[in-house]
């Protein structure tokens, strides 16, 4: 016995008591949990995929935020996380259904993207491109919700001007869009605007402390006197200067006036009344706070001390038309690409590539699975670029089997019968293939990290089908292959099949070769 | 089928072509073309899209209005810069402009809605502020950078650190060989197009991990066997693994070409096309370097190691004289028989 029939021996009795003697269990294992996960998606009635605006139509609004002088290191992914909550909240005031907010990118290296589907975003463009800043504005009138025939008994005699008289009797707070803030209240003048909760109207004076004039402000809870969660406020020495002005020259009026309000972006947080003249520089809102109610008062106080511009990096528009037209592209492409890799399979590989089919299909069905999931799940939106990702992984999944395919073509060269050259041939690509599907992955997730907009929706996709593929080539076209070798019709090397001597390119020379 | 009988001979060793070998002839192709990349790049720039530069793009469909008119609109509205109107497809009428305000890119629209009887809704609009693609060429260069260190890392765990050398240098060559290509024949670039150029990375990288693989097993007792030079066993690994790399890429291109004809030729341009077009053209400098540029330079970079060093002179020496591929070749030929 030579010395490769030796070798060939000893593979054919590892490899008949090792891992996928079973190929058959592990192809109804894979079938059985594709199932499941659709049975998962039907039940959870994940049913359809979140197309992207440039594929049905809409605005997508990306902002940058804007550092001013002084400001980098300092912006933190609070505040960002911040000034998406107060965008968000703008843009839903505009009543557009399904107008969605999302930040991209990673701690303070965001972007801001809003993607309103069928407007032509010019209020959005709008609304979101004002800074919204903390401002403290003394109270000068405090009433209910809505407009009531006592509000002239209040106003009488007041020294407001008529603009802000009139403003105020026509404000209903009890109207959702009243309390989502607007970012256009004026520093400098006094303003009419409703508590965030939509529970009580104020008439405030013009700003007297702004955000950065805080330096920082915590939840705490009270343990000696037991009188519960409070609000530590710190000012700087700039702010502890205005802020001592304000509180001396208000703790001696009358109710309301002894009150001053904290608006974020044109809303009222927070009321509290003045007890003391505060010139110490650092304050404490007490009342009857929950724990989580102190928490997001002192976050807003916190967060809301820087405030954050945001430059329009890109605004785009597309209408309907160009949308549809673009799936259609998308699909129509894809269905080409696989089309075309399918021919091309069938073409080289024969009776193989049948199995080449089957993987692509089941990929393809996975990958359906995981957008429709995704999208239940995490909101994953599918994107044109998204779906060039998955065309261009067809490639690469295509790839794998050839690797695969390839050295099963090696082995039988080195005069291995098919059966055996399916799992040798396996033991040795699959490393290959480990290998060069992770620097796909590698470069999928790098480019997911660091990039924005299309760039990131491509690379989500180009990770998950590759990842896919590492799936599919494990549990179903390795199984299938092994399945496949066992049939007298490829064993035989019929002429169709993909392995006869004649495709696979083994001289007749070489067969007598291996006997000899 | 010729290719896989081509395939059989190739892995034998009865048919090789000696690509290691010719190795200078390579180096000094791609350095021309390096070169004339830098120099097209030097001259001529990239011609890039308003999402790099800033400015705003306005697409309407109309089949009646003309480009004169569609340039009056604009200059209608007050609007002095420079305006690239150019018309796409039977039906669309494409104005480039610098950057504009909201209220002036709302103008616009409207004036256009006006004169060509649509709706503003169906104008596809795009604005794009002046420091926005200063924010994303940054980071599609932090990618890379990125990308190259993870990749270098990975490669050089996997295989050798030499390995992980060659085959960034091959990657970076592609990226120079499609950028110069974009240079010289002044394609517009896009951040589709630079999701293409990183994507060609990856790409690139899978084929030379395949050949890579195979130079690794043919090389692993090399130095025991003495039978051949490290040279010509990453000859025989390139040859064995020829069909392979060109099934591969093949494999590859088709899905590519796909969407190159699909977005060509039905959208006329966007996503699909710049992300093709870039993706085509660096999957063939990919499939090229794998081959001619990553496998000579790991046999010229393990060449200087002692040990290579010493199993060459000894496979020279029982070769008798000049060890060059062929001779290997022949002689695995010689004892099949």
């Amino acid at each position: 016995m030579s010395e490769t029939n030796r070798a060939y021996a000893n593979n054919q009795r590892k490899s008949g008591a090792a891992k996928n003697a079973r190929p058959l269990r592990t192809l109804s294992i894979t079938v059985l949990l594709t199932a499941i996960l659709y049975g998962v998606a039907f039940a959870t009635g994940a049913t359809s995929i979140n197309l992207g605006l440039d594929l049905r139509g809409g605005t997508s609004v990306t902002l940058q935020p804007r550092l001013e002088a002084g400001q980098e290191g300092q912006v933190t992914a609070e505040a960002i996380d911040q000034a998406v909550a107060i965008i968000r909240q703008r843009v839903n005031s505009l009543g557009v259904a399904e107008a969605e907010v999302a930040s991209e990118g990673t701690g303070t290296n965001r972007q801001i993207v809003i993607s309103v589907p069928g407007e032509t975003g010019r209020r959005v463009v709008e609304l979101v491109g004002q800074t919204a800043e903390l401002r403290f504005r003394q109270v000068l009138l405090e009433t209910g919700a809505v407009p009531t025939p006592e509000d002239d008994t209040l106003l009488q005699g007041s020294s407001l001007s008529p603009e802000l008289v009139a403003a105020f009797k026509g404000l209903d707070c009890t109207k959702s869009e009243s309390t989502l803030g607007s970012g256009g209240d004026d520093a400098n003048s006094a303003i009419v605007t409703c508590d965030r909760n939509g529970s009580a109207r104020y008439i405030l004076a013009a700003a007297q402390v702004v955000g950065r004039d805080i330096k920082g402000a915590t939840a705490a809870l009270d343990q000696q006197n037991a009188s519960g969660w409070f609000v530590s406020l710190d000012f700087t020495g700039d702010g502890t200067k205005k802020f001592g002005a304000l509180t001396q020259s208000v703790v001696n009026l009358p109710a309301p006036q002894n009150q001053v309000a904290i608006v974020l972006d044109g809303v009222v947080v927070s009321a509290p009344r003045i007890n003391e003249a505060i010139l110490g520089g650092s304050a404490q809102i007490t009342g009857s706070f929950t724990q989580l109610e102190a928490q997001d008062l002192a976050n807003v106080l916190k967060y809301g001390s820087l405030p954050l511009a945001f430059d329009r990096g890109e605004v785009q528009q597309v209408s309907p038309t160009l949308g549809n037209d673009q799936l259609v592209a998308g699909l129509l492409a894809g269905g080409l690409g696989l089309l075309l890799v399918v021919l091309y399979s069938l073409l080289y590989y024969r009776a193989l590539g049948s199995v080449v089919i089957g993987s692509l299909l089941l990929a393809g069905l996975h990958v359906l699975i995981v957008c429709l999931l995704l999208g239940k799940w995490i909101g994953f939106t599918l994107t044109l670029a998204g779906i060039a990702g998955v065309i261009v992984a067809i490639g690469i999944t295509a790839d794998s089997f050839i690797v695969y395919f390839e050295r099963i073509r090696d082995e039988m060269r080195d005069g291995k019968p098919l059966r055996v050259a399916a799992e040798t041939g396996w033991q040795r690509a699959r490393r290959t293939i480990i290998v060069a599907d992770l620097v796909s992955v590698i470069s999928a997730v790098v480019l997911y990290i660091v990039s924005v907009g299309s760039v990131r929706g491509f690379a989500f996709t180009l990770g998950i089908t590759t990842a896919i593929d590492l799936i599919v080539i494990f549990f179903f076209t390795k199984p299938m292959v092994s399945l496949l070798a066992k049939l007298n019709y490829f064993q035989s090397g019929a002429s169709w099949s993909g392995v006869s001597p004649r495709s696979v390119g083994m001289a007749s020379a070489s067969i007598e070769g291996k006997v000899a | 089928m010729k290719l896989t009988g081509l395939g059989g001979r190739l892995y034998r060793g009865e048919t090789s072509i000696n690509i290691i070998g010719a190795r200078k002839k390579w180096y000094a192709l791609s350095g021309i073309f390096v070169a004339l990349s830098i120099f097209s790049l030097g001259v001529q720039g990239l011609h890039l899209g308003i999402e790099f530069k800033g400015g705003s793009a306005f697409t309407v469909t109309t089949t009646s209005g003309t480009v004169e008119e569609a340039r009056a609109v604009v200059g209608s509205t007050g609007y002095t810069g420079n305006t690239i109107v150019q018309t796409i497809g039977d039906d669309k009428i494409r104005i480039q402009t610098g950057v504009l305000e909201p209220a002036q890119s709302n103008a616009i629209q409207d004036a256009l809605a006006t004169k060509f009887g649509v709706t503003v809704e169906s104008i596809d609009t795009q604005n794009v502020g002046p420091s926005w693609g200063e924010e994303i060429s940054k980071k599609a260069f932090q990618g890379l950078i990125a990308f190259l260190i993870c990749i270098m890392i990975y490669l050089a765990l996997t295989f050798e650190p030499k390995m992980a050398v060659a085959a960034i240098v091959a990657v970076i060559h592609d990226v120079f060989i499609t950028v110069g290509i974009y240079a010289l024949v002044g394609f517009e670039v896009t951040p589709s197009t630079v999701i293409g150029f990183l994507t060609i990375l990856g790409y690139s990288l899978y084929d030379t991990v395949v050949v890579f693989d195979k130079v690794r097993e043919n090389t692993r007792a090399i130095t025991s066997t003495g039978k051949m030079t490290y040279a010509q066993a990453t000859n025989l690994a390139v040859n064995q693994t020829l069909v392979r790399s060109m099934n591969t890429s093949l494999i590859a291109l088709l899905p590519v070409a796909a969407i190159l004809f699909v977005g060509a030729g039905l959208l006329g341009a966007g996503t699909l096309k710049d992300l093709a077009l870039a993706l085509f053209i660096g999957l063939i400098a990919g499939t090229y370097s794998s081959i001619f540029i990553a496998a000579p330079i790991l046999a010229s970079l393990r060449e200087r190691e002692p040990a290579i060093k010493a199993l060459n002179q000894r496979v020279a020496a029982r070769q008798g004289g000049n060890a060059s591929v062929e001779t290997v070749a022949r002689t695995r030929k010689k004892r099949r028989k």
